[in-house]
C-alpha cells in the first residue's frame, strides 16, 4: 500500500482495547487483489473488443478508470440505455465535443485519450 | 489557530474528522467516543443496491449521518453545512475561511485525490477530511486515515470536491460555529446505546438491518453454492472488503464500538457496559474469523465451505443478538 498504515483498534497485553498501527493483513490483501484483478479483466475484455471495433473507447476507458455502467450513466446524469448506445464505435466517433468533454470530466480523463485506445493493455 | 492544528491518525474518517474537529476546538472526544455518540454501528444488506454489480453491505450508519447525528445530539454544538452549485464559488468559499484561520471539513470523491495510493483510488464519494490551510496553491490537508499531513494542489481538491455520481458531495464543507466547553456524557451515552440497540437487534423491524440483515445475508451465502465460481468469490471479497479495508478499524467497527464501550464503561462507571464492552471484543474477533475464512475460500484452501462461512455468519448474528438484549437494559 506505498508503504502507508492505517489504524485499527485492538485488545493490548493489559485487555484494555487500543488503536494499533498496522500496514493491513493478508485478507485484506488478499480481497484488494481480487477487486482489482476482476477490474483489469473487464478492461482487458473491453480493450480486446474495441481492437476489434466490437466496442468504443468509451468501454474500455470506462472500465480503467474503475467505473461500470451504473456508475458512469449516474455520473453523467444520462439512462444507462444511453450511455450503452455510446459504446457503438460508429456513434461514438460522431458524439459531439461536449458530450466527450462530459463523459472525459467525470473519468478524470482529457476529451482526446478518451478518443484514443492505448495499443496494448495487460 | 492553524499552526496549534494536531493531526491525528483515525480508523475512520467521518468519526475521524469530527473527534478533530471537536478536539481542535478544545473538546477531548475520542474516535470511538464520537462513533458510540452517534450510534454510527449498524449492519445493513441491500440487495436492490449495486456497487460493481455487488449488493451493498455496510457495516456502520449512512455516510454523513454521523456527523449530522453528532451536531443534533451534542448541546451547544452547532455546525455550518454548505454545498455550492458553482464549483469556483465552493473554492473561494473554503479559501474564505482558511483565510480566517478555521479548520475546515469537506466531503470529497477518494479517486481524484492524488495521495491516495493508485490501488486505493475507487470512485467512492463519501470520504471525509479536513483542511487546515493554504500555502500557495497547495491545500494542507489533514486526512484522518493517513498517519500524517497529506497536501494536494487546487484542481484535484476542486475535482474531488465536485466528483459526479452516488453520493455526489456538491462540494459540501463543514465547521463548528459554536463548541460547547463539555458534553453531557450522563444524558448521551445511554441515549445513544439505546438508538444502536433499536436499530440493531433482533426486535428491529427492518428484514435488512442488524441481526436480521446478518442473518438474511448468511442465507444468501448457502445459495452461493449454486451460483458461478467466479461470482460467488467476488460476493464474498466485497463483504471482507466493506468489513476490513474500508476504514473500519478492524472487524466492520465491532472492535471501535467495543473501545466506546469501554470508554463508556469508565464514565457511567458501569459493569454492564464493561460486559458489554468484552463481548464486542469478542464479536470483533469472530467477523475477523469470518474474513479469514472468505479469504481462504477464495483461494481454494483449507476445507470451508459456503456452509460453513454462513454457519459462521450466524453465530456472528447470535452473539451480536445476545449483546443487544444484553444491553436492552441498561438505562
Amino acid at each position: 500500500m506505498e508503504g502507508e498504515t492505517k489504524v485499527i483498534y485492538a485488545r493490548s497485553d493489559s485487555g484494555r482495547i487500543e488503536t494499533a498501527q498496522t500496514s493491513g493483513w493478508d485478507v485484506e490483501e488478499t480481497v484488494l487483489e481480487q477487486a482489482i484483478d476482476e477490474i483489469h479483466r473487464q478492461a482487458k475484455e473491453a480493450h480486446t473488443r474495441a481492437v476489434t471495433g466490437k466496442t468504443s473507447p468509451l468501454e474500455f476507458h470506462m472500465y480503467n478508470q474503475r467505473m461500470d455502467l451504473a456508475m458512469l450513466a449516474q455520473a453523467v446524469g444520462r439512462f444507462q440505455w444511453l450511455v450503452k448506445r455510446d459504446f457503438d464505435p460508429a456513434r461514438f466517433a460522431r458524439l459531439s465535443p461536449a458530450r466527450l468533454e462530459r463523459y472525459a470530466d467525470v473519468m478524470g480523463l482529457q476529451p482526446d485519450i478518451l478518443q484514443t485506445l492505448p495499443d496494448r493493455y495487460d | 489557530m492553524t499552526d496549534a492544528f494536531q493531526h491525528q491518525h483515525a480508523a475512520h474518517c467521518e468519526t475521524g474528522v469530527m473527534s478533530a474537529i471537536l478536539r481542535h476546538h478544545g473538546l477531548a472526544v475520542s474516535e470511538p467516543m464520537a462513533f458510540g455518540l452517534a450510534s454510527g454501528l449498524a449492519f445493513a444488506y441491500l440487495p436492490m443496491v449495486k456497487i460493481n454489480g455487488l449488493p451493498l453491505i455496510a457495516y456502520r450508519i449512512p455516510p454523513r449521518m454521523i456527523i449530522r447525528l453528532l451536531s443534533r445530539r451534542i448541546n451547544g454544538l452547532s455546525m455550518a453545512f454548505r454545498k455550492f452549485r458553482n464549483p469556483d464559488e465552493g473554492m473561494r468559499a473554503l479559501d474564505r475561511l482558511l483565510d480566517d484561520g478555521q479548520v475546515v471539513g469537506l466531503q470529497t470523491s477518494v479517486f481524484f485525490l492524488p495521495y491516495f495510493p493508485q490501488d486505493m483510488r475507487f470512485h467512492f464519494n463519501a470520504h471525509n477530511l479536513l483542511v487546515y490551510g493554504r500555502f500557495g496553491t497547495e491545500y494542507g490537508i489533514s486526512d484522518p486515515v493517513f498517519s500524517h499531513l497529506v497536501s494536494t494542489d487546487a484542481e484535484s481538491l476542486q475535482k474531488a470536491r465536485f466528483a459526479k455520481g452516488a453520493l455526489a458531495p456538491k462540494g459540501m464543507m463543514y465547521y463548528p460555529v459554536s463548541v460547547p466547553a463539555e458534553i453531557d456524557f450522563q444524558r448521551l451515552i445511554p441515549k445513544a446505546i439505546k438508538l444502536t440497540i433499536k436499530v440493531s437487534s433482533r426486535r428491529s423491524p427492518m428484514p435488512i438491518a442488524g441481526v436480521n440483515g446478518i442473518r438474511r445475508v448468511a442465507r444468501r451465502i448457502e445459495k452461493l453454492a449454486d451460483a458461478e465460481s467466479r461470482y460467488a468469490n467476488l460476493f464474498l471479497g466485497h463483504i471482507v472488503r466493506m468489513q476490513e479495508e474500508i476504514g473500519t478499524g478492524g472487524g466492520g467497527f465491532r472492535f471501535m464500538y467495543a473501545a466506546f464501550l469501554q470508554e463508556a464503561a469508565e464514565i457511567m462507571a458501569s459493569d454492564l457496559l464493561a460486559e458489554a464492552a468484552d463481548k464486542m471484543s469478542e464479536i470483533g474477533d469472530e467477523w475477523r474469523l469470518f474474513a479469514l475464512m472468505c479469504a481462504r475460500m477464495s483461494k481454494q484452501r483449507h476445507g470451508d465451505t459456503f456452509a460453513s462461512i454462513a454457519q459462521q455468519m450466524n453465530k456472528v448474528a447470535q452473539m451480536e443478538s445476545d449483546l443487544y438484549d444484553l444491553l436492552s437494559v441498561y438505562r
